[in-house]
Parts: C-alpha cells; sequence; structure tokens
C-alpha cells in the first residue's frame, strides 16, 4: 500500500460570505498522478493554494508531504515544485541560469545544481543552447524546462497548473511522458487541466463543482458511472451542475 | 543566506541584459547635468535692446556705453524712433528699449531730476523682469559715481553673496538633479521590476518556493540602491569638475544622507508595487503621482517660500524637500550634522512609515 502524500479533511475556504472550497476530502497516494479538475469557478486555483502553502485555510484539515498546512508550511514549500500557467521561466535570463536559480533558491549545493543542470540539459538534449536565452526556445521546449526546474530540487509532490496551454498536441504527448517518467520516478503529480484528453493519462481525476468534490474516481470508473465515452462527456455532465462561473 | 545572494545575482543579470533601461539609468544623470549646466540658464546674456536717445549729450553717451558694454545686452542700433521700437518689440526683435528724454544732462546737473523710461518685453515676465533689474543695476553704478561726486552724506552698500558668489544657477540645480534622478531610478524601477514578477507569472513560483517574501522584495532593492550610488557619485563628480560646484561640506555625510533618501525612494518603490497591478500603472503611478510633485514641491526648481500656505503644507509630505534642503546644506553650505539632524530624522521617520505600511500591504496581498 502506498503512502499518502496529500490527505485532505473537510478543507474549507471562506471569503466573507463566499464559500469557494467546501468542506472537500480526498487523497493523493505516492507516485500517483492525480487530476484535478474542475470549470472555471468551481475553486480549484483557491484548493491548489491552500495545499501549496499559500493560503491558510478557514477550517478543516490538510496533510502536504506530511506538514500541516496550517503550521508547516515553509517545509510544505520545501518539498513542492511548481509550474505555473506561464511557465514559470525568465525570458531575459538563460537556460543554465534559470536553472542555477532555481536550485539556489531551494536550497540546493552548488555541487547538486550543476550536476542535475547537466543531466537536465542531457536529457533534453539542450546541451548546445545553455547559454541562450529562454526566450529563444519554442514553446514545447520551454514546458519541458519548465516542468524539467519544476521537479529540479527532487521534490515530493509536484503541482502543474494547468501547464499545457497553448501548445500542439504532439508536445503535449511529449509533456505527459515527462510525467509519466517523473511519478515512475516516485514524485507525485498534482495536475489541473482543461484538456480532457489528458485527463485520461492521469491515475485518478476528481472534478469540483462549485467548492465541492463531485466525483473521484479513476477515468474508466467515471466513464462508467456516467455512462460516457470520453471523460470529456464526464465533465460535461457534472459540470453542467454548476451555479457558479468564474474564479 | 544563499538564496539571497541568488536571488540579487539574478536582479543583476535582469537589469544587465536590459540594454536600453541601463542606458538611461546610466545616462541620465550625465545628460541632465549637462542640460541644465550648459544650455538651460536662469541667467539672460547677450539680450537685444534698443536705445533711443534724443539729447545725445555727453550724459546720456557714457550711459549709452555703460549698457553697450554690459554682457547682457546686445543694443541694436538702427532704431530712431518710437514707431520703429514698437515695431521691433512686436515683431520680438528687441526685448528691451532704454528711453532717454531730451535735454538729459541739463535735467541732470540743473534739477537733479532726470528721467530714464525702460520699456521690457513681460510677455516672459522672467526675462522681463531680469532685464530691468540688469539695467537698474547699471544705472545705479553710474548713479553712485555721479553721487560720490557731488553728495556728502551717501550710504555704501557692500553686497555679499554668501555661499554663491558667482550666483551660478548650478548651485540650486545639482542636488535638484540628485533628488530627480534617485526618484526615478530607486522608486520607479524597483516597482517596475517587482510588479514585471507578477505580469510574468514568476511571482507566483516565487510565492511557492522556500523564499520569504520580504528576501524577494529586499534583493530586488539592492541592486538599485548600488546603480543609485554610482549615479550620485557621478553626479557629484560632474558637479565638481565640470561644472565647478564644489563641495563644501562632508562628502562622507553627503553620501550618508544620500543613502537614506535612497532607502526612501525604494521604500516609495515597494509600496507603489504593492498596489499595482501592471508595469505601466507602477510607472503612471511614479511618474505622475510622484516625479512631479517631487520636481514642484521639492523647492528645486520654484521657492516653496513663495508658495501659499496651504501648498507649503503639502511640501512637508514630499521626501525630495528634505533631501534638498540636506544637500545644499552640506554641499553648497558646508554645514556639518548638527544643521541638518531635524530634517534628517524627519527623512529617517519617513522611510520608517513608508518601510511598515509596505511590508504590511505585502502581507496582506500575499495570504
Amino acid at each position: 500500500m502506498k503512502a499518502k502524500v496529500i490527505e485532505v479533511k473537510n478543507l474549507t475556504k471562506r471569503f466573507g460570505d463566499f464559500t469557494a472550497v467546501d468542506h472537500i476530502s480526498f487523497d493523493v497516494k505516492q507516485g500517483e498522478i492525480f487530476g484535478f479538475l474542475g470549470a472555471n469557478g468551481a475553486g480549484k486555483t483557491t484548493a491548489m493554494r491552500m495545499l501549496c502553502g499559500l493560503s491558510l485555510p478557514t477550517s478543516g484539515e490538510a496533510l502536504v508531504a506530511g506538514f500541516n498546512v496550517f503550521t508547516e508550511t515553509e517545509s510544505i514549500k520545501k518539498s513542492i515544485g511548481y509550474m505555473s500557467q506561464k511557465f514559470s521561466l525568465y525570458e531575459d535570463l538563460t537556460i543554465k541560469e534559470n536553472m542555477q536559480f532555481y536550485g539556489g533558491i531551494y536550497g540546493m549545493t552548488d555541487i547538486a545544481i550543476k550536476e542535475k543542470t547537466q543531466f537536465i540539459l542531457h536529457h533534453l538534449h539542450l546541451e548546445p543552447e545553455q547559454n541562450k536565452l529562454v526566450k529563444s526556445l519554442p514553446l514545447g521546449w520551454k514546458q519541458k524546462l519548465s516542468f524539467s526546474i519544476a521537479v529540479f530540487h527532487n521534490p515530493a509532490i509536484v503541482f502543474l497548473d494547468e501547464p499545457t496551454g497553448g501548445v500542439d498536441p504532439i508536445t503535449r504527448r511529449e509533456f505527459w511522458e515527462m510525467i509519466y517518467q517523473a511519478a515512475q520516478d516516485g514524485t507525485t503529480v498534482f495536475v489541473t487541466t482543461h484538456y480532457m484528453d489528458e485527463a485520461e493519462y492521469c491515475d485518478r481525476v476528481s472534478i469540483m463543482v462549485d467548492g465541492k468534490i463531485d466525483a473521484l474516481d479513476t477515468p474508466s470508473a467515471l466513464k462508467s458511472s456516467n455512462n460516457a465515452e470520453s471523460m470529456e462527456e464526464v465533465f460535461i455532465a457534472l459540470a453542467r451542475k454548476a451555479t457558479r462561473s468564474a474564479d | 543566506m544563499e538564496q539571497f545572494l541568488v536571488f540579487v545575482k539574478k536582479e543583476c543579470l535582469h537589469i544587465l541584459r536590459d540594454r536600453r533601461t541601463l542606458f538611461i539609468l546610466f545616462g541620465m544623470p550625465i545628460v541632465q547635468i549637462v542640460i541644465f549646466g550648459f544650455a538651460l540658464s536662469n541667467e539672460v546674456k547677450n539680450s537685444t535692446i534698443a536705445i533711443l536717445d534724443p539729447s545725445k549729450d555727453a550724459a546720456s553717451l557714457q550711459l549709452t556705453e555703460r549698457f553697450e558694454a554690459s554682457k547682457y545686452f546686445d543694443i541694436q542700433k538702427n532704431l530712431n524712433t518710437i514707431g520703429d521700437i514698437e515695431k521691433s518689440f512686436r515683431e520680438g526683435k528687441i526685448k528691451m528699449a532704454i528711453v532717454f528724454p531730451e535735454n538729459f544732462r541739463e535735467d541732470l546737473l540743473h534739477t537733479n531730476k532726470a528721467q530714464i523710461q525702460f520699456i521690457s518685453d513681460a510677455s516672459d515676465p522672467n526675462i522681463g523682469t531680469t532685464l530691468i533689474n540688469y539695467a537698474n543695476a547699471i544705472l545705479g553704478d553710474y548713479q553712485n559715481e555721479l553721487s560720490g561726486q557731488n553728495l556728502p552724506y551717501t550710504i555704501k552698500t557692500e553686497v555679499r553673496m554668501l555661499y554663491n558668489p558667482q550666483l551660478k544657477a548650478a548651485f540650486n540645480f545639482v542636488p535638484g538633479v540628485m533628488a530627480m534622478v534617485l526618484m526615478l531610478v530607486c522608486t520607479m524601477m524597483t516597482s517596475i521590476s517587482i510588479v514585471k514578477e507578477k505580469e510574468m507569472g514568476t511571482m507566483e513560483v516565487l510565492l511557492v518556493s522556500p523564499l520569504r517574501p520580504i528576501l524577494m522584495v529586499v534583493s530586488k532593492a539592492i541592486p538599485y540602491l548600488f546603480l543609485s550610488i554610482i549615479n550620485i557619485s557621478t553626479i557629484l563628480l560632474l558637479s565638481v569638475y565640470v561644472l565647478e560646484v564644489p563641495i563644501q561640506g562632508s562628502l562622507f555625510l553627503l553620501m550618508a544622507e544620500s543613502t537614506l533618501f535612497i532607502i526612501t525612494s525604494l521604500a516609495l518603490g515597494l509600496l507603489i508595487s504593492a498596489g499595482a497591478a501592471s508595469q505601466q500603472t507602477a510607472m503612471f503611478i511614479s511618474l505622475v503621482g510622484l516625479f512631479m510633485p517631487t520636481l514642484v514641491f521639492s523647492g528645486f526648481m520654484f521657492p516653496i517660500d513663495n508658495m501659499p500656505i496651504p501648498l507649503q503644507v503639502i511640501s512637508n509630505v514630499v521626501p525630495a524637500k528634505w533631501f534638498f534642503y540636506i544637500v545644499k546644506s552640506i554641499m553648497i553650505k558646508g554645514l556639518g550634522f548638527k544643521a541638518i539632524w531635524k530634517e534628517t530624522l524627519i527623512l529617517f521617520g519617513m522611510t520608517i512609515f513608508l518601510l511598515a505600511i509596505s511590508i504590511k500591504k505585502f502581507k496582506i496581498r500575499l495570504s
């Protein structure tokens, strides 16, 4: 039985009268690829921010990488990686400089940073480009580089916030290969996406509607219980019930 | 500490890689000093004037000679009638006219009440009054000589222009340029730099990382701190060696006070970035909200004492006003800390206050 890296019980976030996240509960196991889905305004981003230690929950409990989201946010931050929609790379820095920067921020030793840098450059075949500015990279490469940097410091969990915006299906497929590899190496992947075909790649998927988790299961189980042929149909069936429309 | 250095390194790289902005940041003080020093000047020289002299006697010709000899006036010789003179004024060819009456010398010697008329083009009131003042000064000198020969009792005035005997305009604007440049570099650039992270989306990643937000903010300010010190040094070097405005007081005290003002400006930049959502907003607030009032209320271009009381009160809120006073006291008057400790304390208080609000605002936004 794999260990639980994220344990969430009745996690709630209220902004005044508005309950953005309403008593959600779920677990994520180590090495799992967990898809966190929901329409705009469902509360996904708010929930993720709480798990990343960026915002304090109003009530409930949650443990991320074994650390308490109320009291141990600094430890959480050291144990997780994050990739934002905008790829979180500095365009006017070189590839190498970006890696050195993030490695330094996460407290890695110079030697460790050097080794990991060489490894990633080699793995992504980016050795000849290492001293080029990131802005000269094509979008697909930026995306892969961004992911590599998100897991640079070997975090237990990596949070991906809609990481595949704007890239073609082939590049997306290659990107998911990287995600699979990371999961196999033991990194837990927590990903939000709007692409329903990507939802199929996940081990389990949760769908948030109006601040609550409306469904949580493997893609195949969700499809059969909703009589759907694809995750897209599942999503539409469930998200249609939503009354909120924007975050 | 390691994290901090890593971040400072990144910030330095950002600044160095942005060639255009770098050029402006380093070039600006130089350009400003040169422009203010050589191109712009409050002194009015070689103004074209006309002299209408129907009497053409010994006295009027003597006076005319004096006016001709002055570097402030260029006599336009071909104007002989009132009509010519009026026409020249309208065409903008002359800025002033001096009109003698007929029988000037006779009036002078026999009635002791000779009159001269100065007509000045006041469409630019500053130039108009300045020229009249110059003419009066020349006339005054002449009068003193005359009365020295005839009257037993005279009051001789001895004039000393303290601190700035040559009345160089540079003495006023070098401190002004210092304040302006610091405001621009520290406030505007720092705030833009912080807001850029928000716009680019890298802010999110930084927030999730173990890097403490306060370190991030401080490390963004540090490169600009060094840049500003370099800028101040450039300005001072230029002012001493090119404009010949010496530093009368302690250089160390000057640099120390400048560093304080730099921190004040950085704190302001911080505050702006906490409130601004985009780089453009940050720039706009810095320019219009801070730079312009600084220009007006610091006392560098317009004397504060001439302003109505409510505006004088407002000027007390502008940090640059205090800095300007401090710099002038040290640089031009050569005063020590004892003379400026009150102003320093005010500046220090403002800095602490600004830092406190900014930090508070940042904490709120982050949660």
